[in-house]
């Protein structure tokens, strides 16, 4: 069965999407690592860290996408999910420090030290060893899906309301992070890493090795959302995001479907968080920022919602585009990033994929008007059915 | 010398006895005083001692501020003439002035001059002399002053003076206050009488306030056995007064919050309710009233200055347009061609609030504007125990103004009947002739003007800046959340409620925590009512 829906998601376009990850998996590395410097083809030192970035970010809009494109619930606080499974890396990495930190205690990370704890506090043990950490990543965020999202389908709060209630959410981590006696290194977070899996975190080939890392967990997922949204349940998802209490009516617990989505979205957010930490050497609470929230989704609707390739391209478009405003006028970035709101919700409600899927449509029925009369089949073929927005 | 001390030492006694038996001597010539005065610089700490029981004696008011100055060490002496002179730091009028006829002494220099040396021993004699000559002044308020201080110092030295200025003490209201102080004193003197301890303890509990429960802590150790139960008894009373008055006092800060909050998040509310829409540039309209605010008092300070107690008056039905406006030109210009997407709305939105922020901070910089209170706003009030700042009273009023406006406008006007019908049913209210656009349009022109009302008022509490309305925002949303939409009591109940808990989880918890409890109980709170407090009922939500 399982192969059937491997078989089943493995469409043409997925396929390709995987094809090329995995070949950027292998390139980049090999580019950086292999090639002479100063080699037209070789990618810079700080490029690779740069890109891998890209890559868990285009992760992260993937898997909003999977809960807004497919299900229709516009979480303002996947950031949450993201950073919680940042911290629960930043905490493997902070007992990998050891006594290299600059109170060179063996077991406690510099900022307890200062703030004169005595013992590592519970939630902090068995974060040394790598694995227990990996889980942490992929249970910790899917705990607070899962109960949040309970909670709040439970009690059918949606559309609006839901996005607040995400958005207050990830603001009530932001507070809680910020406090020292949270135990997670409060305002400063955590940074100062040095070893992951004994290789050092600056090294070009750790470095290499988790660009490939962040590029094979993104084909991961994009396996798995593809796997999800092209089998049944896939359909029912789509179907509550265009009618949810049809849906219901119908006889499917909507509140489950949703949960599903929710916490499978929130695990793959959770991975792109433990992928990025490492890469940029730093996790700090700004990451439960509400505001870094909305910019993921605005990532996903640049990109074309409902979509697997769309929020892919949107997350490296856009960031890529910061990177480059950031630098150039910096003054200008925010209004960039406003208007890129505003202007992608009034004429590109499907984002590039959309505008890529009309302009073929515009073409092919121009070709076929050139033919002859079309037949109604093929107009349905080549106009997509709008997607009704979640209300 | 000893000769000229001791006879000093004797006049001091002499003047001392005068001085109770005359408490207000008549003001002597010049000519007399200024040799006095200039006698507080020769000699040792023991002739200056003599030297100010002589002055003291005189009961002459310009010897005051002398005592006053040396007290603080900035009474000065020409070495030359040996004349005891004020400077500009001592608070003479001129350079260098005549402590008695407060004329400028042009002649002389500030290098000449050498300070009136000071020690402890001489300053509780200053303070005494000081307490004696304003005590028994002829003014009034003077004697007041005194009694205040010295029931603020309680220094038991005083006592006697103190006792002997009771007696003497015609005004019913002052001789309170020294009765008061002598009792405070009594509390510091372990071996005065029992009697005078019983006497002492119900008169500084009827004091009240924190003051009066340090004295009486500190007294419970020192005083005799027998008393003890006595004063026990007076701290426990005063602690469940200052309970209650506590209590009173963090459900004034919370009102107080809660009407800021209202403030920020009826206009919210009200475009919620009718559009089904979450503005998100919501905070950046309270940021454009502030700096609306900001801009107008900038003008009046330039060019009429005299105007600035209007300042506010002239702001707000600025703010109100220049928002309202902006709100309607978004409505016009973005919102109504994402007619029936509301998640899409909110990103919209977002961008518009992001394009603000940033022009706002093109314009003003980024840094932090200080906007000015005008006098009938600033300083404090007591009612009671609670210290209550006219600004915060005057927002708490004026919140509820904007409340009962709004209710008004909603029930009694043809806009707010047409809003009230778009909001229960939009497509019946469209088919019954309603233009639905324009009400969308108006609405969100009205939502927008009340959060530069807001603005206003929040300039008068804290700083502006570019992300002022980024700080109110979520809090804002919350209340929308807790009090339901399509009904403004829902916002008020909400607003208050949450402003009243956040304040009285505060002292237990800390500000940070106290939030992150507030938003964890509304995220439960919607399980049992996902639509508010004051949910809209009937078929109309599903529809």
């Amino acid at each position: 069965m399982i192969t059937q829906a491997l078989f089943r998601a493995l469409d043409r376009k997925a396929i390709w999407i995987v094809a090329i990850l995995l070949a950027v998996a292998i390139l980049v590395p090999m580019s950086n690592l292999l090639l002479p410097d100063g080699h037209p083809l070789r990618l810079p030192n700080y490029a690779v860290p740069l890109f891998g970035k890209y890559l868990t970010f285009a992760m992260l809009a993937l898997a909003l996408d999977l809960v807004w494109g497919y299900c229709g619930i516009l979480s303002l606080g996947h950031g949450a999910f993201f950073a919680i499974g940042g911290y629960a890396m930043g905490m493997y990495l902070m007992r990998q420090i050891g006594t290299r930190g600059v109170y060179a205690n063996p077991i406690l990370p510099d900022f307890m030290v200062f703030l004169n704890w005595k013992e590592l506090p519970w939630y902090w043990m068995g974060m040394d060893n790598f694995w227990f950490a990996m889980l942490m990543v992929v249970v910790v965020p899917g705990l607070l899906a899962f109960v949040f999202g309970f909670l709040a389908f439970r009690s059918r709060v949606t559309g609006v309301y839901l996005s607040i209630i995400t958005q207050a959410m990830t603001y009530a981590l932001l507070l809680a992070f910020f406090r020292n006696d949270m135990g997670f290194g409060g305002n400063n977070g955590l940074t100062d890493f040095k070893d992951i899996l004994g290789q050092p975190v600056q090294a070009g080939s750790t470095r290499a090795a988790l660009f490939a890392a962040s590029a094979i967990a993104l084909a991961l997922a994009v396996l798995a959302c593809s796997m999800i949204v092209n089998s049944k349940l896939g359909k029912v998802m789509v179907a509550v995001r265009d009618a949810e209490s049809r849906t219901r009516f119908l006889g499917y617990r909507v509140e489950y479907v949703k949960l599903f989505a929710f916490v499978v979205s929130a695990i793959i957010a959770g991975i792109a968080g433990a992928l990025y930490v490492p890469q940029v050497g730093i996790i700090n609470p700004s990451e439960f920022d509400p505001a870094n929230s909305i910019e993921v989704v605005i990532w996903t609707a640049v990109g074309g919602r409902g979509t697997i390739i769309g929020p892919i391209i949107g997350g490296i478009l856009v960031n890529v585009g910061k990177s480059y405003f950031t630098g150039a006028f910096p003054e200008y970035w925010l209004f960039a990033l406003g208007a890129l709101f505003v202007v992608t919700t009034l004429f590109l409600p499907k984002g590039i994929v959309g505008l890529i899927g009309q302009y073929r449509a515009a073409t092919t029925k121009r070709e076929q008007h050139d033919r002859g009369a079309p037949t109604p089949q093929q107009v349905e073929a080549g106009t997509d059915p709008q997607p009704k927005p979640a209300e | 010398m000893n000769a000229i001390t001791l006879l000093r030492t004797i006049a001091l006694l002499l003047a001392l006895t005068l001085g109770f038996a005359a408490p207000a001597l008549a003001q002597i010539a010049d000519a007399e005083l200024s040799p006095l005065v200039d006698a507080l610089a020769p000699g040792n700490f023991k002739d200056r001692e003599a030297a100010i029981g002589i002055l003291a004696a005189t009961g002459d008011p310009r010897v005051v501020p002398v005592l006053e100055i040396l007290l603080e060490g900035e009474l000065y002496v020409d070495e030359a003439s040996g004349k005891v002179v004020f400077t500009a730091a001592s608070g003479g009028k001129g350079t260098i002035s005549d402590p008695v006829t407060g004329a400028e002494l042009q002649s002389l220099t500030e290098d000449g001059l050498d300070k009136v040396k000071v020690n402890n021993g001489l300053r509780r004699v200053l303070r005494t002399a000081i307490g004696q000559m304003t005590l028994l002044s002829e003014d009034p308020d003077t004697r007041l002053f005194a009694a205040q201080s010295i029931l603020r110092d309680a220094d038991p030295a005083q006592l006697e003076l103190l006792d002997s200025a009771i007696s003497a003490e015609t005004d019913a209201n002052i001789q309170r206050v020294m009765q008061q102080a002598r009792a405070a004193i009594i509390l510091k003197t372990p071996d005065a009488a029992i009697e005078d301890w019983q006497a002492a303890i119900p008169v500084v509990q009827a004091i009240g306030g924190r003051d009066a429960l340090n004295t009486l802590t500190t007294a419970l150790n020192t005083a005799p056995d027998t008393v003890k139960p006595l004063i026990q008894t007076a701290i426990d009373g005063l602690a469940r007064d200052r309970a209650v008055w506590d209590v009173a006092q963090n459900i004034w800060f919370g009102i107080s919050l809660g009407s800021v909050l209202l403030l920020a998040a009826i206009g919210l509310a009200i475009t919620f309710g009718v559009m089904g829409v979450i503005n998100m540039a919501h905070g950046e309209m309270v940021m454009l009233g502030a700096y609306t605010t900001f801009v107008v008092q900038e003008i009046i300070r330039q060019n009429f200055p005299g105007l600035f107690d209007w300042s506010l008056a002239i702001a707000l039905p600025l703010a109100f347009l220049v928002t309202g406006l902006i709100g309607i030109a978004i409505e016009r210009g973005i919102i109504r061609f994402l007619y029936g997407r509301p998640l899409e709305t909110l990103l919209a939105t977002w961008g518009i609030s992001l394009i603000i922020q940033q022009a706002v901070q093109r314009i003003f910089s980024a840094n932090i504007r200080e906007v000015g209170n005008p006098t009938w706003m600033s300083g404090s009030f007591e009612l009671g125990g609670l210290a209550i700042t006219w600004n915060r009273f005057y927002i708490v009023i004026f919140a509820m103004l904007v409340f009962v406006a709004l209710l008004l406008v909603l029930k009694y006007t043809a806009i707010g009947l047409h809003m009230r019908a778009v909001t229960q049913n939009r497509r019946m209210a469209s088919a019954m002739g309603i233009r639905t656009p324009l009400v969308d349009a108006l609405t969100f022109g009205l939502g927008s003007g009340i959060a530069g009302l807001a603005g206003v008022a929040l300039s008068q509490i804290g700083n502006v800046s570019p992300n002022l309305g980024q700080g109110y925002i979520i809090d804002s949303f919350m209340v929308v959340v807790f009090g339901g939409v399509g009904n403004l009591w829902g916002t008020l109940v909400g607003a208050l409620t949450l402003g009243i808990a956040n304040k009285f989880i505060e002292p237990y918890a800390g500000a940070v925590l106290g939030k992150i409890i507030i938003l964890v109980l509304i995220i439960l709170f919607i399980q049992r009512r996902p639509r508010g407090l004051f949910a809209p009922k009937g078929r109309s939500i599903e529809a």
